[in-house]
């Protein structure tokens, strides 16, 4: 192996952060902090959707991991499962662009 | 596949997937090509890199596997041990 540190030379996944020495100088956040609605929405979905076996939490974790890197930094946790829970259901024909689209104009 | 018995030393695939489209893998980056102890069979689960498509997962042995830190980050400061769960396809027993 090479002396590099994790993280340095090798094509990891942008999302694959553990083990990254650069990271090490930043504490962890371990505070617990309050859900918001939007939040409790999301993950009722996922688990409405899992129960429905239209989408497995494997799927979730693929999504959120297809995430652009750029994107993936900006959006907040829940905002990925939404992300991830609309690709999977765009991608899967559960539901379409237009409908989706059509859904997202009423909210406006 | 036999399973691995707890004190084989393994090997894990110095793989990279992700650079050859898009997968879901459980395999963190930083225990690719390490060697390690196998301290444990989990048990058998659906392999995740194909429920995450939506594919039909063989069932595969889940492990719990012990690495050195220092040997995989030399100028770290934490001497913790370091586990991790890993499926068989990743491992290469070693001699």
């Amino acid at each position: 192996m090479s002396a590099a540190e994790p993280g340095e030379s090798t094509p990891r996944a942008h999302h694959d952060l553990g083990g990254v020495p650069k990271f090490l100088c930043e504490a962890v956040d371990t505070a617990p902090h309050a859900l918001t609605d939007f939040d409790r929405r999301v993950d009722a979905l996922r688990q409405i959707l899992g129960a429905a076996g239209i989408m497995r939490v494997d799927e979730l974790r693929r999504g959120i991991e297809a995430i652009p890197e750029a994107t993936y930094h900006r959006l907040s946790y829940y905002e990925r499962w939404a992300r991830a829970i609309t690709d999977t259901l765009l991608r899967k024909g559960v539901i379409t662009e237009a409908e989706l689209t059509a859904a997202l104009e009423r909210l406006a | 596949m036999t399973p691995l018995a707890p004190g084989a030393r393994v090997r894990v695939r110095d793989d990279w997937p992700e650079t050859r489209g898009p997968v879901h893998i459980r395999t963190p980056h930083y225990v690719r090509g390490r060697e390690g102890v196998v301290v444990r069979h989990l048990g058998d689960f659906p392999n995740p890199e194909d429920l995450a498509f939506a594919r039909e997962a063989a069932i595969l042995p889940l492990y719990h596997v012990r690495f050195a830190p220092r040997r995989i980050w030399p100028s770290g400061v934490s001497a913790d041990g370091l586990l991790v769960e890993l499926f068989g396809p990743w491992l290469e027993a070693q001699r």
